[in-house]
């Protein structure tokens, strides 16, 4: 089991994309690069999302939530991405459903059932909803990355250092 | 005692969120349950045995138990229809 690590690598800004798709295939790519995940995690995640979709409506930003097995994981970690124009996704539970989503928090877990505190918290801010349009807004990396770790309550960490 | 599944796709993150909401509404209402957290595709392994599903993923299947979708507990919105949902199920 390792630790969570949060990091500025993790941040992505502004990314665009088509569909959702490309957000999974770009996002997954950034992880692989920083060896947070396998190769097998990109195909493994986009075919989780078409299967079980991860699209949430909130009470603000519509947001997304893709996740795959854990044997495609190396370290454990939540990457977000705020997308320059909003991307429709399947809504959790749908089956064709979609909500335009304007961040994304791609789950890299490396056991089941773990991280329920980080996902409460993660659950926690989809209910604020102007925290959401508050990340949004984050003009750095940086910024975002402290905004999250404040709310997701990974205190802990210095860029860099694990949890 | 009631067998309830909690059935996410991957059987990670979002039935874990589920999972703890349900033993904590199943707690303060004085109700034990049997509570499997589970992933959709191992749902079959507990068809016969299976009370209700409550569930983040979209079934198509037709199951001999009834299915409450489990998202507001992910969004907050109409959160507390599905606790009523869930209780009304865990006290027939």
């Amino acid at each position: 089991m390792s630790e969570l690590r949060f990091d500025e690598e993790v941040i992505l800004l502004n990314l665009e994309a088509a569909d959702y798709t490309e957000v999974l295939q770009q996002m997954g790519e950034n992880l692989v690069k920083h060896h947070y995940v396998k190769e097998s995690f990109i195909p493994a995640i986009i075919e989780r999302e078409q299967e079980f979709a991860t699209g949430l409506p909130t009470a603000g930003v519509s947001v997304a939530i893709p996740h795959t097995d854990a044997v495609h994981v190396n370290q454990k970690t939540i990457s977000i991405a705020t997308l320059k124009n909003p991307v429709d996704f399947v809504i959790m539970g749908e089956e064709s459903e979609t909500t335009p989503v304007q961040i994304v928090f791609m789950l890299a877990m490396d056991e089941p059932h773990s991280q329920l505190k980080l996902l409460q918290n993660l659950m926690k801010i989809f209910q604020e909803d102007t925290f959401l349009e508050q990340l949004l807004l984050s003009e750095s990396v940086t910024e975002m990355l402290h905004q999250a770790a404040d709310k997701l309550h990974l205190h802990n960490f210095k860029g860099g250092e694990k949890l | 005692m009631k067998q309830v599944l909690v059935a996410c796709g991957a059987g990670i993150a979002t039935s874990t969120v589920v999972n703890n909401a349900i033993e904590e509404l199943a707690k303060e209402n004085g109700i034990k349950i049997d509570l499997k957290q589970i992933k959709i595709a191992e749902i079959g392994t507990y068809e016969d045995t299976a009370d209700l599903l409550v569930t983040t993923a979209m079934t198509k299947k037709d199951y001999p138990f009834p299915v409450i979708n489990a998202r507001t507990f992910l969004t907050g919105i109409g959160v507390e229809d599905t606790k009523k949902q869930i209780l009304e199920e865990l006290l027939k």
